[in-house]
């Protein structure tokens, strides 16, 4: 797993930079992570990955797009409105979880 | 039992010989028509109807009592199934076998006016030979082969209906004349990175466009729209409807967001409640929803009821194992065989170095098969009987991409 550097965070990190070690992940670099991404967050984001963290926590892994709709109470629209084109892949990434798996 | 279908009934069978006469097994289901759903990919291309439907009865042993009544729901706490009529039935151990189910009620559009003249799935029987007229008067346009959401049952299914409507068009001297387009949610052409390689440059050597990341949120009209803003418009849309677990596991409680049962991926338990199991595409398993994962995980499932059942710990542990024949036209087909950590990879099946089946590579022998399949379908998988294949997944003959970590 290749260790990389972001805004003086040490983060370890898959190929394509989604955190492998969810608890490197803290407030101050999911701004870093989301001006990656081309985001600025506001309250709105927040809220939204505070439910991927928490669900993640409890079940292991990187909830879908629907779910995160549903468990957070923000329509689908929305999400793509908060993080957009790729909502699912960009959640995940801002909040230093595993890139989802589509189920196969 | 609740589901009568290939899960159901061959995890019924199996435990009406392990248990004794003392547990009453008792199958529940609302109707008494039990599907070959495999059948359905090629009813569209004129494939046979007749035989593909049978009665759940023939395919139940003695011993086991057949209910042919909706659940209304399943109560827990007090242990018992009602059913719609008001019956009710006690039970010990309850194993949710009640699948997945196509639902194009659930995207706005689906069901307009559009629905059976310009759109079409082929996962219902009724669909499937709608989608035959429709394609018979079909001579040239935009064609549109569109997934909703995943997970879908049979996930492979799509991606064949698309191989094998190519060819079809081919020979039928329509294919110039058609703008052929798979819009996937996915990324790619599937999810596994191996497979998706080689079922992404099949589309691409076939001239066949891939609309990915294509999230629908509504059908205007003849357009499928995305909440991305993008537009797809079709003159023939042949779409796999959101696919959600029955409508009792949600009104039970005992479902996910999408009416699926949260188990333990290894042992098949509910993650709510002891006393109750899930098994096929009615489970929330990281794997694929089909009928082979269905029957690699039957003998787990058996397995450790009768383990609980007899008071003792749970002990066997399902791989995740699944395999999947994928149709890519001309008389020609590719075999997948995967688990929960490894991804499909060439080799050969079920015997290693020798085959006959190849994975992940098109060859005549894996559609001789998948045709193969049906008459072991019913006679030997329902029936419980041992099929001539190993339930857990080997590693031995297949080749393993350079590890990049």
């Amino acid at each position: 797993m290749p260790v990389t550097t972001l805004a003086g965070h040490t983060i370890h990190v898959d190929d394509e930079g989604f955190l492998t070690d969810p608890s490197e992940w803290d407030d101050e670099l999911a701004s870093v992570l989301a001006a990656q991404v081309g985001l600025t967050l506001t309250d709105e984001h927040r809220a939204v990955l505070e439910f991927l963290r928490a669900d993640f926590h409890q079940r292991g892994e990187t909830p879908t797009l629907r779910r995160a709709s549903a468990g957070s109470g923000v329509p689908v629209k929305e999400l793509f409105r908060l993080f957009p084109q790729k909502p699912a892949k960009k959640m995940a990434y801002v909040a230093g979880l595993p890139k989802p798996v589509g189920c196969v | 039992m609740l589901g009568g279908g290939t899960a159901g009934t061959m995890v019924a069978n199996k435990l009406r010989r392990r248990l004794d006469d003392t547990w009453v097994i008792t199958v529940v289901d609302r109707d008494d028509a039990h599907p070959y759903q495999p059948g359905f990919l090629f009813v569209p291309f004129g494939g046979p109807t007749r035989s593909l439907v049978r009665s759940r009865h023939a395919f139940v042993r003695d011993g086991i009592e057949l209910v042919l009544e909706a659940v209304d729901r399943v109560d827990p706490a007090a242990r018992e199934v009602v059913l719609l009529d008001g019956r009710l039935l006690p039970y010990d151990f309850l194993v949710i076998a009640s699948g997945a189910v196509p639902r194009p009620d659930q995207t706005p559009g689906m069901l307009g006016p559009q629905w059976r003249r310009t759109i079409f799935d082929f996962y219902t029987l009724d669909g499937a030979k709608a989608l035959a007229t429709a394609l018979r008067r079909f001579t040239g346009g935009r064609l549109v082969v569109h997934v909703t959401d995943v997970p879908i049952k049979c996930p492979v299914a799509p991606l064949e209906f698309t191989f094998l409507v190519d060819h079809w068009l081919r020979e039928r001297g329509r294919r110039d004349a058609t703008d052929l387009i798979y819009a996937t949610p996915l990324d790619g052409a599937f999810t596994q990175p191996v497979a998706s390689q080689r079922l992404g440059s099949m589309l691409a050597e076939r001239s066949i466009t891939v609309e990915p990341d294509f999230l629908v949120e509504r059908i205007d009209g003849t357009a499928l729209e995305s909440y991305g803003g993008r537009r797809i418009p079709f003159d023939l849309l042949v779409t796999v409807p959101l696919n959600r677990g029955a409508d009792f596991v949600e009104r039970s409680g005992l479902g996910d967001e999408l009416a699926f049962v949260p188990v333990d991926r290894h042992t098949l338990q509910s993650t709510a409640d002891p006393h109750i199991f899930a098994i096929g595409d009615a489970s929330d398993l990281p794997t694929s929803k089909a009928g082979s994962v269905a029957h690699f995980s039957a003998d787990v499932l058996v397995d450790n009821v009768v383990e609980l059942a007899a008071g003792r710990e749970l002990t066997h542990s399902f791989d995740g194992h699944a395999n999947c024949f994928v149709e890519s036209g001309d008389g020609k087909a590719l075999l997948l065989d995967f688990n929960y950590d490894t991804e499909p990879l060439p080799g050969t099946y079920p015997v290693p170095f020798v085959g006959p089946m190849r994975l992940l590579t098109e060859s005549r022998v894996n559609h001789v098969g998948k045709l193969a399949f049906r008459w072991l379908y019913w006679n030997v998988l329902l029936p419980g009987r041992p099929m001539p294949v190993p339930p857990a997944m080997s590693m031995a003959g297949k080749k393993s991409p350079v590890t990049t970590s």
